[in-house]
């Protein structure tokens, strides 16, 4: 064998072979990933801004949003919901396309590349494409006036932990199913949408009824909103609860990475 | 065999209660052309999994270059081309976009894998749709695609999953042409497949399975000597009538199988048995005489036929 392989090297690299092939692949639908992540926010900054918003502090102006401009208010509720939906798309389809459809991952694995390595690749890739989306929203927030150019740019990787810490699980949850017929209603209706909704994004948490307060606690999307708010405009959340945030979204990254190179791992030498 | 480059002992493979592979022993030495035959669902592909270091064994030994595939996995793959039952290219991507990022997954140079994929495009004869999507590529190209796929690294063993399973006679011609041509070149091939032609064409040596086991095993000149008869007259006399007559032309050679729409008699002289056949008054609405093949042999050493 003279081509040089150097299988070492792979056991380091692996993960960002597969990652550079999934962004390969991404970057044949880079017109229709463009469109959806600036005409997304496009729209919803001009409904919810101008629309919404003014209704809004009509009504009771800044009082319960803490001072802040109603749209500046769930402005880090929408650049983690779209760091959520974009890690997603590029975790969801790609890992059931990968098992199930192409079967790109056993392709993969016949190479020294790993289950594991496969599944930190594919995160790697859905996380950039994460960060792509926004980032482009950060800018379309500026140019709204939204935000001040500043410290509010933490609201960029807080985002994208937010989107991290599901895209985990999601990756793990693509991985395990095996019958995907219903996956994706389910997933749309009955998680990220409630989970839109109800995680203190167009109003504080504490402003809904006790019971339905746990949906929140337990949504990723609400601890990057409150972090995102904490950290943006001063919301006034206390260090523990900073801390707490930043503990739960961590937490939950390692243990769907775990779970989700595990999965891959388990699925791929059947 | 002294230094295989695989060796296969008590190799057991289940999936629940069901065995898949049950207690398999072989090698495969540097160089030859070694290949499973048997019908669907004897576990060759089972096997090929474990060979190609992706699927963990249940018991038994195996080594692949003298490693053990289930504890050096990306090692033993660094060293194999795999060619899967089913094509697993990105059909999003064209044809040399397939092979070099196919290439990325060894790490190899991209000066390397760039000439290495014109080499490829000449030997698989697609030197015309390099830039062509994959989805639009006809079965017999994909599959030479996957073959070309599964030689970038320059692998020591390719391994090949039922290789011309779906194609056309003429790209399996095509197809068999080109593996041929890798076996001149001193690539070591194993290969699975439930076609006895293709088995005798291309393979130094197999071993016949059935079932998780192997039944058989030699070149296939040997195993038709050892297990078959020179030749074989093939007799019908309409559906109904071969059974009733079977009797009477059982005693008429050295062995006998009817089948539900004809009747195989072994012999060393065919002409001469249709002849006897004719003067005991029998009359066959169609006759043939041919040379026995592999798909006798595994008549006779499981009582079916390949192809069910």
């Amino acid at each position: 064998m003279n081509a040089g392989i150097d299988v070492p090297t792979i056991q380091r690299f692996g993960a960002l072979y597969i990652a550079s092939a999934r962004l390969k692949s991404m970057s044949k639908w880079r017109t229709i990933i463009a469109a959806v992540d600036i005409g997304n926010p496009l729209f919803y900054l001009i409904a919810v801004g101008i629309g919404i918003g003014v209704m809004v502090e009509q009504g009771s102006g800044t009082s319960g949003t803490n001072g802040i401009k109603y749209i500046s208010f769930i402005a880090p509720a929408l650049l983690a919901n779209t760091a959520i939906t974009g890690i997603m798309d590029e975790t969801v389809f790609p890992t059931i396309e990968g098992f199930k459809w192409r079967k790109l991952f056993f392709a993969q694995n016949s190479t020294p590349i790993t289950g594991r390595q496969i599944a930190i690749g594919v995160y790697l890739a859905a996380l950039f494409r994460a960060l792509f989306a926004v980032i482009a929203y950060y800018i379309l927030l500026l140019a709204f006036d939204v935000v001040n150019f500043g410290i509010s740019i933490l609201l960029v990787p807080i985002a994208v932990l937010g989107g991290g810490a599901f895209g985990a699980l999601m990756l793990f949850a693509a991985a395990k199913i095996e019958k995907e017929d219903q996956f994706f209603n389910i997933l749309g209706r009955l998680v990220i949408m409630p989970m839109f909704l109800f995680s203190g994004t167009f109003f504080p948490l504490t402003s809904m009824p006790v019971y339905l307060q746990p949906i929140g606690w337990i949504s990723p999307l609400w601890h990057a909103t409150e972090l995102g708010r904490e950290s943006a405009f001063d919301y006034g959340i206390s260090t523990t609860m900073v801390v707490v945030h930043l503990v739960f979204l961590f937490t939950l990254l390692v243990i769907g990475l775990g779970l989700a190179t595990r999965q891959f791992e388990r699925r791929l030498s059947k | 065999m002294s230094n295989p480059l695989i060796s296969a002992r008590g190799l057991t493979k289940k999936f629940g209660d069901f065995t898949a592979v049950n207690a398999v022993d072989f090698d495969v030495a540097k160089g030859e052309s070694f290949g499973l035959l048997g019908p669907n669902g004897a576990g060759k592909s089972t096997i090929m999994r474990v060979l190609a270091a992706t699927s963990q064994r249940t018991s038994g030994t195996v080594e692949i270059l003298g490693k053990d595939p289930e504890l050096f996995g990306p090692l033993v793959r660094a060293h194999l081309g795999v060619v899967p039952q089913q094509d697993n290219l990105d059909g999003e991507l064209t044809v040399t976009e397939n092979l070099y990022i196919y290439g990325r997954y060894f790490g190899l140079s991209k000066k390397f894998i760039k000439n290495k994929i014109e080499e490829l495009l000449e030997f698989a004869q697609l030197e015309e749709k390099r830039d062509a999507k994959v989805e639009a590529l006809s079965g017999g190209m994909k599959r030479r695609l996957t073959i070309a796929r599964g030689l970038v690294s320059e692998p020591d063993i390719l391994l090949l999953d039922e290789p011309t399973t779906g194609l056309d006679p003429q790209a399996r011609h095509i197809l068999w042409d080109r593996l041929f041509r890798l076996k001149e070149q001193g690539v070591t091939l194993v290969l699975t497949t439930h076609f006895m032609d293709e088995a005798e064409q291309l393979c130094d040596r197999l071993v016949v399975m059935d079932k998780g086991s192997i039944m058989a095993e030699g070149s296939p000149a040997s195993l038709i000597k050892q297990y078959s008869s020179k030749e074989v007259l093939e007799v019908r006399f309409g559906s109904d009538r071969n059974k009733e007559i079977a009797p009477q032309l059982a005693t008429m050679c050295e062995r006998m199988e009817t089948l539900p729409d004809r009747i195989l008699m072994y012999t060393e002289d065919g002409e001469k048995l249709l002849e006897e056949i004719t003067h005991a008054g029998m009359h066959a609405t169609t006759s043939l005489v041919r040379r026995s093949s592999l798909e006798d042999v595994f008549l006779r050493l499981t009582g079916r036929t390949l192809i069910e």
